[in-house]
């Protein structure tokens, strides 16, 4: 009876057509929604994953990577004086002015890394050498800058010069990151080199990198480095979360985007249990008649369910096939954030079949309650 | 049995004996059978016959199975309904009984050979061998070529014909048919008659027929008239009609 309830289900075209849409429209609205939300989390997040370093540490008030309390100096030295650290290396975090050569400013995340080591430096380099780093005045900047600078007219390429808090800068590489909350433009340069491009403060250090000796967990080292007052550290997997949690708790994201998944969940709910439920009285006839032929309740349950489940699958299907392709076309451009675990069109697929299986119980409680002798009537 | 007792050499398929059965309405119960008893006979066609309201639909519904009873005992080829759960009654009517409805009940959106073949399908026949079945009865009688059609493109006597050989697709000992006139012309409706008696008829399977269009009542073999929830005339149809 299963392809009779398929047959039934698909050569309704106008109700069909009406659910899948209906069904494609939650699918789309909460995968499209909620991946862009990812998208945004993981900007907040682009710092810790720039820089591959296993232990974060700031000052004690700090509660995430975008928020830095400066640390002095002398730092460095105390948590290199720490058992279980292999090393330790300063890093400088702050948000610059840059000027152009055309007179106008563009705000950069201008980063630090430890002069010796370059420990933290950019993963992939695009043009240059990292090397070059340690020439005068020398800076590496993303593509984001560079993208944002041709925009503006301005060709940034190895050798442009600009200026950093009125300090001459001079591009000697240009490097690939991941683009950050704000969508400003990452400037590397060496710590020594940060420290006189920022302006000045009686603190400027903004964290410190530690590495674990062998045989002791980034997270063992972390809490060993925490119990030391005024330090606060962090594993690099639990500084990425806690940044995560800090935006979901400190601002209204997840309430602008969870309104929006939530209204994806009750237009699919209206949408698929009305015109299901209306499928389902329009066949009720028809139903009470295959009962009276000897269709057992199970078998009823089955069909239904099946029908139910196959707008699912299909509404599904094509919501999450528009959404990657929405998020294709939007990782092309680097623009608007975006991110799709696996967990998302797994749990999308779940509320789906949710909203199919509260359509497909509505429809049952009617076919329930139905007396086969109706059809005689 | 109210009338003459159905006394002849077949066996009987279906007896009712001092069914009652009634509907809540307030405080007082509304009658659809009052101790109603009849008997229908293998090989012939039974009708049952009476004014708008006096129990017909009922009794063809409690004989089925589909309605539960208040009061009394009915056998179906021996087996008394009252001892079977409703799962064994569903599996029963799903074997034994076919059904041609006043309105046909054809699933608009199936083929006459899909509408065809459910018997068999609920059955648990594969899709192939039953709309191979199904196709042979169809083309019996007469739709060989519209196998494919959808009933919205038949006319009110096609659709009557697809829902005799949905009746018939699963070889059923018990037909029972609901106003199968009811949605056709004069003309339609006696040819569906025609073609009901003469497929359907067989000696070891009973038709029972719920009318009120005594236009029809010569295609009975018995006739048994019903009145305020009783049936008050049971008798060979030859001579209800001559009464």
């Amino acid at each position: 009876m299963l392809r009779i309830a398929l047959l039934m289900l698909f050569r309704d075209r106008a109700k069909y057509v009406m659910l899948v849409v209906g069904l494609t429209f939650c699918s789309l609205l909460m995968t499209q929604q909620t991946s862009v939300f990812c998208g945004i989390m993981l900007w907040t997040t682009a710092t810790v994953r720039n820089i591959d370093a296993k232990v974060w540490v700031f000052d004690a008030k700090v509660e995430q990577v975008n928020e830095v309390i400066p640390l002095r100096e002398i730092e460095v030295t105390r948590v290199r004086s720490i058992p279980g650290v292999e090393w330790a290396v300063p890093l400088y975090l702050g948000i610059e002015q840059a000027r152009l050569s055309d007179g106008s400013f563009q705000n950069v995340q201008l980063t630090g890394l430890d002069t010796a080591t370059f420990v933290g430096r950019p993963m992939e380099i695009l043009k240059g050498h990292i090397e070059d780093l340690r020439l005068p005045d020398a800076v590496i900047i993303d593509q984001v800058g560079v993208e944002k600078y041709r925009k503006k007219g301005i060709k940034i390429d190895i050798g442009t010069a600009f200026e950093i808090n009125d300090k001459r800068a001079e591009v000697v590489a240009i490097c690939h990151e991941n683009r950050s909350f704000l969508a400003q433009p990452y400037v590397f340069t060496t710590y020594d080199r940060a420290l006189q491009f920022a302006k000045p403060q009686r603190k400027l250090l903004s964290c410190v990198l530690a590495e674990p000796k062998p045989g002791i967990s980034a997270k063992e080292l972390a809490a060993r480095i925490s119990a030391v007052p005024g330090l606060r550290a962090f594993a690099r997997d639990d500084l990425f979360w806690t940044t995560i949690r800090w935006y979901i708790k400190n601002t209204g994201i997840p309430i602008s985007f969870g309104t929006v998944v939530i209204m994806g969940m009750i237009v699919g709910i209206a949408i698929a249990g009305q015109t299901f439920y209306l499928f389902i009285l329009d066949n009720l006839r028809y139903l009470a008649a295959l009962k009276a032929m000897g269709a057992r309740m199970p078998t009823l349950t089955a069909m239904v369910f099946l029908q139910s489940f196959s707008v699912g699958f299909v509404g599904f299907g094509i919501g999450a096939g528009l959404t990657t392709l929405f998020g294709y076309k939007v990782l092309k451009l680097e623009t608007p954030p975006f991110f799709m675990p696996w967990q998302v069109p797994v749990a999308v697929a779940g509320v789906i079949m949710l909203i199919c299986s509260f359509s497909a119980l509505i429809g049952l409680r009617q076919i329930a309650k139905l007396e086969p002798a109706v059809v005689f009537k | 049995m109210s009338s003459a007792e159905n006394s002849s050499a077949q066996p009987v398929a279906v007896r009712v004996d001092k069914v009652t059965k009634t509907f809540p309405n307030g405080e007082t119960p509304t009658y659809a059978l009052r101790e109603a008893s009849f008997e229908a006979l293998s090989g012939q066609l039974t009708m049952i016959v009476g004014p708008s309201g006096c129990g017909k639909t009922t009794l063809l519904s409690v004989i089925c199975g589909t309605m539960e009873i208040d009061s009394g005992r009915i056998e179906v080829f021996g087996n008394d309904l009252g001892a079977m759960t409703d799962a064994e009654i569903t599996g029963f009517r799903c074997r034994n009984v076919g059904f041609i409805f006043q309105q046909f009940n054809l699933i608009p959106t199936l083929t006459l050979i899909e509408n065809a073949s459910v018997p068999l399908i609920l059955q648990g026949w594969s899709y192939r061998k039953a709309e191979e079945k199904a196709a042979s009865v169809l083309e019996n009688l007469g739709l060989g070529k519209r196998l494919r059609s959808f009933p919205k493109q038949l006319s009110g006597g096609q659709q009557q014909r697809v829902a005799i050989a949905r009746a018939l697709v699963h070889d059923p000992r018990l037909i029972i048919c609901d106003e199968p006139t009811a949605s056709l012309d004069a003309k339609t409706g006696h040819h569906a008659l025609e073609l009901l008696k003469q497929s359907a008829c067989r000696q070891d399977r009973c038709v029972i027929v719920v009318t009120h269009d005594s236009r029809i009542f010569s295609f009975a073999d018995w006739i048994a008239e019903m009145e305020d929830g009783r049936v008050v005339k049971s008798c060979p149809a030859a001579e209800y009609r001559h009464a």
